[in-house]
């Protein structure tokens, strides 16, 4: 072990049952270093952190600390924590009734005699000491939501930590907050107090950080220092595209759009999930939102469904102006909206494949109105057929269907529908790949048949193969959209970075 | 006609319909007798059919009535109304008060049953705006009217237990002239099949189970959630007005603090006798019902057997456990295991190992 190495992590392996969570993964952490871990959502960020305060235990793997001469083996976070080892979680984990220093002080060390005015005197130090504007009898929940945090970060340096780790600390914080939270965990630094800081603005990891690990998919991809991995490759790191072998796949030819009217289009529309965006989409269209996970494309097309609750813009449909501001209304504009989330926004588990598949039809034709069960067999039926869905029988419960399957079962209903325009969010995801083909090759056939469809996919080749226009999202903002020649994973992937395309 | 039965016979309907079979084959074997109908001419000089088999049909008919209204409430809103019971209260004092007001005549006692419908939606849909739109739990939610209620039905009529006296709610309550059998069993009927032509000509079961069992899932295909909640606690408000009024016009009077005491615990109890999951989605209003006659089946049992009507309750809560651990998914699989190996086949393959199965096939 070298000697400035705080903590190590061998091997660490942990499985879920189906999911291999952490395969061999390797983390170093130095004596006052801001170290970033990396990747996308679950590419195994949070379990190796849970995995390192005991919250999982591991399923092989070795961890050292410095200090210990010999392998650690932490069991409870508690445990975690005596050793030196602190988490701060985005949620702040704090009594907003107590004070700031109770909030510090509590729950640590002998309960029998609390000498409140030496506890009060000793928080106005370290508050002091570590530049954090609050006093010490000060309520916390009177504090901004930074300070609180700050307050989390003294509670856990105080504890005598070694290894500090901030999870998402930023997400909920201003610019200026955050401007408060860097200066103290320079400060940290400064002391020898090592951090690991999880974030998904790349723009915070490289003002703060000294190295950064990016995992994907359970695996390590690599140890860099900041200067050596401009945001361009960190970017294709996180997705899994080295920059050198990106084909130049061509995607289909842009369709005729110039002269008529969108079939749909947005004016600043804002949901209570998104800022404010414009966008259109043009008969026959077939266009994407692409950036990473998080980055607020499926917040976009669910507020173009109104599947959040509307905050505000305006929205035409075939160039007339209409209100949507619930699913019903934009499924009696033509919408249909596949959600990304199959299992939680998606199939209904308990009702057959039969009502699965005619629901959204059933409800657009109303309440009073049910379909005869032959009418329902027949086109369930139907959409069986066309789409090759394996099932026992159309009164299966969907739940014991597979993944794949189930996918195909939503595509149906709302092909059913009939709609003019199909959001279609990530429906290939977590299916086979022969699946896979075949819902690119129908989003392809509805287009050619007058169909706009919007695709979101995390498998950029899918997209590029499928859409004729991408547009590109960071940190929930719109950043640039791409057409034609312009459509290659490299362009996509500078505008994700925020960079001019010769800088990476 | 075999796969009809195989599937009648793994439908949820099966344990309690199998449980009323028990009922009535123990009752035969305990007196041949017990279920003899007898032609008898009662006070009012009617000739009406009377015996133990009237007396559990006729006995069980506000709670059949409420069993359905909770079926729906659970399956929609994934839990329990435990205020039906004040909420018929409510009702009830509402229909006598408005009876006492006006000479008897039928108009007025449709009048006053819409008026005691009219009272008992709002109620339900006080209950279901607390837990449709304010996401309170069912059961907290329903407790608000559970301890109210019967000082409402009180307040209605200024405290007293007023009586009603016509032989028009003679009718209601026990017989019309030239029908032997008595009313509230023809109610249940003419309900149960109203509520069956609502669920075949409206889309009130595929909602209610969508909502119940996937809410996110229902809203984004376009079904109104918070609406189909309160719609399910308003239709118990109108079961409640039924059972209401059918209570008081079998007593005669209206006495706010034991008008269906305690029936929301029954009502409950036959939603899952019935098979249904007190966690909402998929139901079978046939099941409750029968629950609902397994509960009364039960209680006339014990009485004909003599035991002390205080002892009623715990023998009733020995057989409800038997019916509830029989009709549990652990013990169904149990015996489906049991039975393939009693007929030396192979253990069937689940859907799920099918789905398993199936989708090794396509890769």
């Amino acid at each position: 072990m070298q000697k400035d190495v705080v903590l190590s992590m061998r091997k660490i392996c942990k499985a879920f049952p189906g999911v291999r969570a952490l395969q061999n993964v390797d983390f170093t952490l130095l004596k006052g270093e801001i170290h970033a871990l990396m990747g996308e959502n679950g590419a195994g960020k949070s379990t190796l952190i849970k995995v390192l305060t005991g919250v999982y235990p591991k399923d092989s793997g070795q961890i050292f600390l410095a200090g210990i001469n010999k392998e650690i083996n932490v069991k409870s976070p508690q445990e975690a924590q005596n050793l030196g080892i602190s988490t701060v979680y985005q949620e702040i984990a704090l009594c907003p009734n107590l004070t700031v220093a109770e909030n510090i002080f509590i729950g640590r060390g002998n309960y029998r005699f609390v000498n409140w005015r030496s506890i009060e005197k000793k928080t106005t130090e370290i508050l002091e000491k570590l530049n954090i504007p609050a006093r010490a009898t000060q309520q916390l929940a009177t504090c901004s939501i930074a300070v609180q945090q700050m307050v989390a970060i003294a509670r856990a340096v105080d504890m005598d930590c070694k290894v500090l780790i901030l999870d998402e600390p930023t997400s909920s914080l201003d610019e200026q907050e955050v401007a408060k939270l860097f200066s103290l965990m320079r400060e940290l630094k400064s002391r020898g107090v090592s951090i690991i800081f999880i974030t998904h603005f790349l723009d915070q990891v490289y003002e703060i950080c000294d190295r950064i690990t990016v995992l994907r998919n359970g695996e390590l991809v690599g140890e860099y220092e900041i200067k050596d991995l401009p945001r361009v490759q960190l970017i294709s790191k996180m997705m899994g595209k080295e920059l050198d072998d990106i084909s130049t796949l061509h995607n289909r030819p842009l369709r005729t759009e110039a002269d008529t009217t969108p079939v749909f289009e947005a004016f600043g529309l804002s949901s209570t999930a998104t800022k404010a965006f414009d966008f259109k989409i043009h008969k026959g269209e077939v266009n994407g939102f692409t950036g990473l996970l998080g980055s607020g494309r499926s917040e976009s097309v669910r507020a173009i469904f109104g599947a959040d609750k509307i905050t505000g813009g305006t929205v035409r449909v075939n160039g007339k102006n209409v209100k949507i501001s619930k699913p019903k209304d934009a499924m009696k504009h033509g919408i249909g909206y596949l959600p990304e989330d199959r299992k939680l926004d998606g199939i209904i588990e308990d009702l057959s494949v039969r009502e699965n598949i005619i629901l959204a039809l059933q409800v657009m034709k109303g309440f009073f109105r049910p379909f005869s069960k032959a009418e329902a067999e027949a086109f369930a039926d139907e959409y069986v057929k066309l789409l090759g869905i394996k099932t026992a029988s159309l009164d299966t419960p969907i739940k014991s269907l597979s993944g794949g399957n189930q996918q195909k079962a939503i595509l149906a209903r709302w092909l059913l529908t009939n709609p003019q325009y199909l959001i279609l969010d990530e429906p290939t995801r977590g299916i086979d790949v022969g699946t896979k083909v075949e819902i690119q090759k129908l989003v392809l056939k509805l287009a050619e048949e007058g169909v706009s469809v919007t695709f979101i996919s995390s498998e950029i080749e899918e997209m590029l193969r499928t859409c004729s226009r991408l547009i590109v999202m960071r940190d929930r903002k719109i950043v640039g959209e791409l057409k034609g020649e312009d459509m290659t994973q490299a362009r996509i992937m500078h505008t994700i970075a925020g960079e001019a395309a010769n800088n990476g | 006609m075999a796969k009809v039965l195989k599937k009648f016979l793994r439908s949820q309907i099966i344990v309690p319909l199998f449980a009323l079979l028990l009922l009535i084959i123990f009752n035969l074997i305990r007196d041949i007798g017990f279920f003899s109908l007898t032609v008898t001419t009662n006070n009012d000089g009617n000739t009406v059919l009377s015996g133990n088999i009237i007396s559990i049909l006729n006995g069980a008919s506000e709670l059949a009535i409420l069993a359905i209204g909770m079926t729906l409430v659970t399956a929609s809103s994934r839990g329990q109304d435990i205020s039906v019971g004040a909420e018929a209260a409510i009702a009830g004092s509402v229909f006598v008060s408005v009876l006492r007001s006006n000479q008897i005549t039928w108009p007025v006692i449709l009048a006053a049953f819409l008026a005691s419908c009219v009272v008992a939606i709002v109620s339900g849909a006080f209950n279901g705006t607390l837990v449709a739109v304010f996401k309170i739990q069912p059961m907290i939610a329903t407790l608000i009217l559970f301890t109210a209620g019967r000082s409402i039905a009180y307040w209605i009529n200024g405290g007293a237990t007023p009586t009603v006296e016509s032989p028009l709610l003679g009718y209601i309550g026990s017989f019309i002239p030239g029908i032997p059998i008595p009313t509230p069993i023809i109610i249940v009927i003419i309900f149960g099949i109203l509520i069956w032509l609502v669920l075949r000509f409206t889309n009130l079961g595929l909602y209610t189970q969508a909502v119940g069992i996937n809410e996110k899932a229902a809203r984004l295909n376009g079904i109104n959630v918070v609406g189909m909640k309160l719609l399910s606690f308003m239709i118990l408000g109108v079961c409640a007005a039924i059972s209401g009024a059918i209570n008081v016009s079998r007593i005669g009077l209206i006495n706010h603090e034991t008008l269906l005491l305690d029936i929301e615990m029954d009502a409950i109890l036959a939603v899952a006798i019935g098979g249904n999951s007190l966690s909402g989605g998929k139901f079978s209003l046939a099941g409750s019902v029968v629950g609902a006659y397994i509960i009364q089946a039960l209680t006339i049992t014990l009485y004909a057997m003599k035991v002390p009507s205080t002892a009623v309750k715990a023998y009733k809560a020995i057989v409800i456990i038997v019916i509830v651990v029989l009709s549990s998914p652990i013990i169904k699989e149990y015996v489906l295991r049991l039975r393939d190996k009693m007929m030396r086949r192979p253990a069937k393959i689940t859907d799920h190992q099918q789905s398993i199965t199936g989708d090794s096939k396509s890769l």
